[in-house]
């Protein structure tokens, strides 16, 4: 078998594709790894905001991935062109507000599309670590070819870790792969996965257990929404899906948010989007620094100060000084009664 | 051989090897990019991405609440 082909995998940092481009390794083909940033990635983001998260490793996966496996990773900016998949998915959503197909189908086209830019250097096809029936939509022996066929791809999509279940593609009908030594891996069992893993000596990977996307989360994806229905659009910038992974949101009036620190971590996190958000904190206790999404009436700032100092040491205090800045404005203070915790309505909680 | 700086403070995981990596993709071999970021994650994901792609860190500074990162381009 020749050893000049080429493969580019698609990494997302987790086991599978590790395994796919490892199984590819193995019969002495090329590998180099590409990795799209959705903006929506579960990655570091929280561990590198909050306290909590201090003692996790602040490591990306894809990248450390791509180190184990000694191959060059590329990683893409898709922030914008995901935007159309998050909010027109022609397959529709699958768990929560994740468009599970056509993500997969972007993320292929995509990678279609770099082999194409990068034709110089070679690449013959692309491989995934999917597996059939691993995940409920974009994983199914009815919509793998569908991945294939609108992404472009066609018959150079790869496998590795379920090509016996599905037909021959064209690395293997070329004998540039051999189809015997993949695999027919399927199902929601992990145990062959990590068999796997043991073999190839693999015995530290990520296994995130929502997958690799904010989407699929449905605390996530109900804040999401609520933004959308908020601004009576569903328009979005980085800075929004950002912050949605940050803080307690709570919305006591339609027209805004709140998004209040959990931690030290968080507040200094806020306190970076004090240029663009009005902000408030107590200035006479220790508690959370909070901004505020959307349009709140001056009228409205006592109310959201009773709802900062809630969160603050001064939350059994007659009152509280609290700051507010509203952006290019001198800061004010106001004196604050603290609101008692079930003076927040649950359903104010985003 | 250039001595450029990349502003990647207030950025997240992994934005800031994406800009390193779109950057250095712009420069030649021995050329000097000196990263200034504010996610810890940093002083892990870009030296990772170095060794990966050849490149050489020259050094690692933690200051205040910045981390600098000089990276050397690789041939």
């Amino acid at each position: 078998m020749s050893s000049a082909h080429k493969a580019v995998a698609l990494i997302s940092g987790g086991l599978d594709s590790m395994l796919a481009v490892r199984v590819l390794q193995e019969q002495g083909i090329e590998v180099e790894g590409i990795n799209f940033f959705t903006g929506f990635c579960v990655e570091g983001h929280t561990h590198a905001i909050r306290n909590q998260h201090k003692d996790k490793q602040k490591r990306n996966n894809a990248l450390w991935v791509a180190e184990q496996l000694g191959i060059k990773l590329h990683i893409i900016d898709v922030i914008e062109e995901y935007k159309d998949v998050l909010l027109n998915p022609k397959h529709g959503y699958g768990a929560n507000m994740n468009p599970c197909l056509d993500c997969k189908i972007f993320m292929v086209k995509k990678a279609v599309e770099w082999v194409k830019e990068n034709h110089m250097q070679g690449f013959d096809f692309i491989i995934t670590g999917e597996v059939i029936g691993q995940r409920p939509k974009s994983q199914l022996k009815r919509t793998m070819p569908i991945v294939a066929a609108e992404s472009g791809a066609e018959d150079l999509l790869l496998r590795p870790l379920c090509a016996k279940n599905l037909q021959p593609t064209k690395p293997e009908r070329e004998g540039w792969v051999d189809r015997n030594k993949l695999y027919d891996f399927h199902g929601r069992n992990r145990k062959p996965q990590i068999a796997l893993a043991k073999q190839f000596g693999f015995d530290d990977f990520a296994t995130p257990a929502g997958g690799c996307c904010f989407l699929t989360d449905e605390s996530y994806s109900s804040k999401l929404v609520d933004l959308w229905t908020a601004r009576n659009s569903r328009e979005y910038e980085l800075d929004d899906i950002m912050l949605l992974k940050v803080g307690r949101h709570i919305r006591p009036k339609a027209d805004f948010k709140m998004i209040i620190a959990r931690d030290a971590g968080e507040s200094k996190f806020l306190e970076g989007y004090r240029k663009q958000f009005t902000s408030l904190y107590s200035t006479s206790h220790n508690g959370p620094m909070a901004i505020i999404d959307g349009d709140i009436e001056q009228q409205d700032f006592p109310l959201a100060a009773s709802i900062v100092a809630r969160f603050g040491q001064g939350r059994h205090a007659d009152e509280v000084e609290v700051e507010i800045t509203v952006p290019d404005n001198p800061p004010r203070h106001i004196q604050a009664c603290p609101m008692k915790v079930e003076q927040v309505p649950q359903e104010w909680y985003v | 051989m250039k001595q450029l700086e990349l502003d990647a403070r207030r950025l997240l995981c992994p934005l800031p090897v994406i800009k390193t990596q779109n950057k250095v993709a712009e420069l030649s071999s021995g050329d000097i990019l000196k990263v200034t970021c504010t996610d810890p994650g940093a002083l892990s994901d870009i030296p990772a991405w170095a060794r990966i792609h050849g490149h050489k860190i020259v050094e690692s500074i933690e200051e205040d609440d910045e981390i600098i990162i000089t990276v050397c381009v690789g041939a």
